[in-house]
């Protein structure tokens, strides 16, 4: 085995992902403390171009594959695997995203691996580790790895993409694995339709999870949203449910956000939805649940119901 | 099309956790278990492509709760036709303890699909759905959010970000890990889920609880402190709403 961590590289259309910036950033700290190199996988049809943006590697794996000029949940995950198998880093970094979802496990069972799912930090000291949120975020956990390889799943947000943005390539080595055949093949990549409201550009967000009960009941938070003029944006299971538009959707799955104030009304906070939001200057949580997980990002909460709340701040913020 | 369907129980997410005197695990005596939600879409995926198509849906779970008979109930009651419980008081397994059950319930078996829910909340050493497929050597796509069965193969539509999607053409057999089903997933009166129990239906399998090849220990729990770092505004929805007011003045957004 080596010293060597490795990280995946997840782009899409031809952009370097968030994700992989953070995660190179994490493993530069754990590439230092492994004494070893800190390794990037990049697998695609014709991305050696995007090297240029992994400076913050010592070393570029280049596959290419015209296979897997869109991402191929088999075909990446083989490549992925038989990188692991070659070159036998000590710790795999896989972002825990739609891509990453699809690898970490193959990765994990094909080089027989334990596997780390939901880390929020890795660490590399002593035995390996890693800090990981369970239970919709309500549960926090240190766990060790027994053996001396493993690969992580990491939640976004465990360390800042800015640090591991850099550019000026590394080592780029053109490497050659076999996919065999494939038994899924991309059909094509849908972008969105644009023609909502961009919530990605709003000032004031009045977002609403499962505790607004029913489809009815948005009528209500729209009230408080017009009268802030802001638009009304959702956690997924209110789309899922068809009450609002995709384009509404705030997290991992739907936008990034960034307001002023971000109002969250019975949102419980989970990873996948925090990692949407928690950027935003001024979060404002209310939720019936106090250990509900958004309060521990929100800079300001309040125990108790929406439905008592909403009426009582339409009336003062229609009165300022 | 005969599909397989994964079911877990998980905590209640609404209910108050706790920790063991350990403080290595929830303290399960008098915990609430629920179906994983994202395994209520995958039956729900499951039972709209038998309707499109025609075949079987048959759903497994552990019985690892007390809930999982009710589970596969209403399983039943929302359309399943045949529902398996592994095991019975199996206590606490890991994700992978979970996956190499469902593997070995499948193995042998002519599924052409398998679906479970992309994720759940407590699969620290990684998700079932996956790991399910990785050990039965099938081909698998995450976050999966609608099918269209085809001949020998079925187009899937899987989800990235911010709105961007990706349809693949997937052999079959396969496993889907599924984040939303193209409906949201069905009701089911109570009285159905009652006449599916009192007409039986539910088959036990006899297996014990695999060892975990996990390799993932959990040395310490915790459940953070609510509002740490946050100003928790005290007092009815009258001082709340007053407190709010003056946090968005602040902001300068009213
Ligand atoms: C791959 C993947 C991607 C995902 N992407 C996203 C994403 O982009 N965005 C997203 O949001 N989720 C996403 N999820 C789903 C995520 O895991 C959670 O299921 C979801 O965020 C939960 O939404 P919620 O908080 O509205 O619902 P719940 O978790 O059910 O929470 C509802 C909350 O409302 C509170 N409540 C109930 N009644 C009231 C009341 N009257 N007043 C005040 N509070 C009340 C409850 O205490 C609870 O905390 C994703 C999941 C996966 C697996």
């Amino acid at each position: 085995m080596s010293n060597d961590v490795l990280v995946y590289v997840e782009h899409l259309e031809g952009a370097v992902t968030d994700s992989t910036f953070e995660l190179l950033a994490l493993g530069r700290g754990l590439a230092s403390v492994k004494g070893g190199e800190l390794v990037a996988a990049l697998v695609g049809s014709g991305v050696e171009s995007l090297a240029g943006e992994l400076g913050a590697a010592d070393r570029i794996l280049v596959v290419d594959d015209e296979r897997l000029a869109i991402f191929d949940p088999q075909g990446n995950a083989r490549v992925l695997t038989t990188l692991v198998r070659d070159r036998e880093p000590a710790m795999v970094l896989v972002p825990y995203t739609s891509q990453g979802m699809d690898l970490a496990a193959d990765v994990a069972v094909g080089a027989d691996l334990p596997l780390v799912s939901f880390c929020r930090a890795v660490r590399a000291d002593g035995e390996l580790g890693a800090t990981v949120q369970l239970y919709g975020g309500k549960v926090e956990a240190d766990v060790v790895v027994d053996a001396d390889r493993a690969v992580f799943a990491v939640l976004s947000g465990a360390a800042s993409a800015e640090d591991g943005r850099s550019g000026g390539a590394g080592n780029v080595e053109q490497v050659a694995v076999d996919v065999g055949d494939l038994a899924i093949r991309a059909a094509g990549v849908t972008l969105p339709e644009a023609g909502d409201v961009d919530i990605a550009t709003q000032e004031v967000l009045v977002a609403v999870g499962r505790g607004i009960e029913s489809e009815d009941n948005i009528e209500e938070v729209q009230e408080l949203a017009d009268a802030l003029g802001a638009a009304v944006a959702a956690s997924r299971p209110i789309v899922d449910q068809g009450w609002l538009p995709k384009t509404r959707q705030v997290g991992k799955s739907g936008l990034k956000v960034k307001p002023k104030v971000y109002l969250a009304l019975g949102i419980s906070g989970a990873p996948e939805h925090v990692e949407g939001m928690r950027d935003a200057a001024t979060i404002i949580a209310v939720n019936t649940d106090p250990q509900a997980p958004i309060f521990g990002v929100a800079h300001y909460g309040w125990v108790g119901d929406l439905f008592d709340l909403v009426p009582e701040l339409v009336d003062r913020v229609e009165g300022e | 099309m005969n599909i397989a369907v994964l079911l877990r129980a998980v905590p209640d997410p609404v209910e108050e956790l706790e920790l063991n005197d350990e403080g290595t695990d929830l303290d399960r005596d008098f915990l609430g278990y629920v179906l994983n939600e994202f395994d209520d879409h995958a039956l729900e995926e499951a039972l709209l492509i038998k309707e499109d198509v025609g075949g079987t849906v048959t759903v497994f779970a552990p019985g690892n709760a007390d809930e999982v008979d009710q589970i596969l109930y209403t399983a039943l009651a929302k359309g399943a036709d045949a529902a398996k419980k592994l095991g019975d008081d199996l206590g606490l397994l890991d994700a992978h303890a979970q996956a190499a059950l469902f593997a070995d319930a499948l193995s042998g078996g002519d599924h052409d699909l398998v679906l479970c829910g992309v994720q759940a909340s407590d699969e620290l050493d990684g998700q079932v759905a996956t790991l399910v497929a990785a050990m039965l050597d099938r081909p698998h796509v995450a976050v999966v959010v609608g099918t269209r069965p085809g001949d020998g193969s079925i187009r899937v539509t899987k989800e990235y970000w911010a709105g961007i999607t990706a349809d693949y053409d997937v052999d079959l057999p396969a496993v889907l890990g599924i984040q939303a089903a193209r409906e949201a997933p069905r009701y089911v009166a109570v009285a159905k889920i009652r006449q599916a129990q009192q007409a039986g239906g539910l088959e036990e399998i006899d297996v014990e609880a695999p060892e975990s090849t996990a390799r993932v220990k959990v040395v310490e729990m915790r459940i953070p402190e609510a509002g740490e770092g946050a100003e928790m505004i005290e007092g009815d929805e009258e001082a709340a709403a007053e407190r709010i007011v003056e946090i968005l003045r602040a902001a300068g957004v009213v």
